[in-house]
């Protein structure tokens, strides 16, 4: 009954799922989205983590902190853009997003 | 080991059902606590296996900076709940077929479904080694020497996003009157000063 390197990655493969689901589900809410982006951090986290340790490596937990920073410095940036773009327009659904006409 | 087992099984489950919530959950405030708490099992399940610097990170910056900052967002704007869960049911099907698809996919390349455990047997055999210096102490020692430039890096990062989001969110709004102090100083004393003649009992007009 030993949590091996699987146990991890199992949970890492499902938060990401999760959070691949959350972007497909919640297409009227871009809050929701950046939250949904975060697990999927959250789980790659994980992974880099989990292997760092079941090898005995420390380089992992290294990449794990910068893509922390990524992950604070990204959502510091969506949320101005949404406060903004709320402020300007007045709403924040996806399907209204097209001003850029991309 | 019994306990520890347990413990994992009771904080991977914590932090997939609360994955879940922030997902499903009708109210975006709701969806930003289940988050903090799926942070928080994250943080957990990094203790348990050994890792407990990045665990305490995990906790000031997740908890402490992007969910309190995502909690702001949420409760400034004024949104209207019931139309953000429109196309909820929708999206539903393909979004479901999509997730179970992926997840399939990533479990067989793991090989936990498909009985080819080969790979992962051979990755998780190393069990964790008794290092002689603690987590903390092991990172600090790669991070300032061999990944100095890394960290510098993270810096930059960090300090764009933060000049990002001022010059983003930054306006200067018409009519509002602000303290100019150096326009104060640099009056000068005819602008200020005005000298009247008052006649004997008749006072200032």
């Amino acid at each position: 009954m030993t949590i091996g390197l699987g146990h991890y990655l199992f949970v890492a493969a499902v938060l990401f799922t999760l959070g691949i689901l959350g972007i497909f589900l919640n297409r009227k809410n871009v809050i929701v989205i950046l939250m949904c982006v975060e697990l999927m951090l959250l789980a790659v986290n994980i992974n880099l983590v989990a292997f760092s340790v079941f090898q005995g490596n420390v380089v992992g937990q290294v990449f794990a902190m910068l893509v922390l920073t990524v992950a604070a410095a990204e959502a510091a940036i969506g949320l101005a853009i949404l406060v903004v773009y709320f402020r300007n327009r007045g709403t924040i659904e996806v399907e209204d997003i097209n001003a850029m006409k991309g | 080991m019994l306990l520890q087992a347990l413990a994992f099984y009771v904080f991977a489950f914590v932090v997939m059902a609360s994955a879940a919530m922030v997902v499903v959950s009708r109210n975006p405030v709701y969806s930003v606590l289940f988050l903090i708490l799926a942070f928080f099992n994250a943080a957990a399940l990094f203790v348990l296996i050994g890792a407990e610097f990045i665990a305490m990170i995990l906790v000031i910056v997740y908890v402490g900076a992007v969910a309190v900052l995502f909690l702001f967002v949420v409760m400034m704007l004024d949104i209207n709940l019931t139309e953000l869960r429109e196309g909820f049911l929708k999206y539903l099907p393909v979004g479901a077929l999509i997730g179970v698809v992926l997840l399939a996919e990533i479990l067989f390349g793991l090989g936990v479904l498909g009985g080819n455990s080969g790979t992962l047997a051979g990755l998780g055999k190393a069990m964790p080694p008794v290092l002689a210096v603690d987590n903390t102490r092991a990172i600090g020692r790669v991070l300032y020497t061999q990944y100095f430039y890394l960290f510098q890096v993270a810096g930059l990062v960090l300090l764009v996003a933060m000049i990002g989001a001022i010059v983003l969110t930054l306006r200067s709004r018409p009519g509002v009157r602000r303290q100019k102090i150096s326009e104060q100083l640099y009056r000068p004393k005819d602008q200020a000063v005005t000298v009247v003649k008052v006649p004997t009992r008749g006072g200032v007009s």
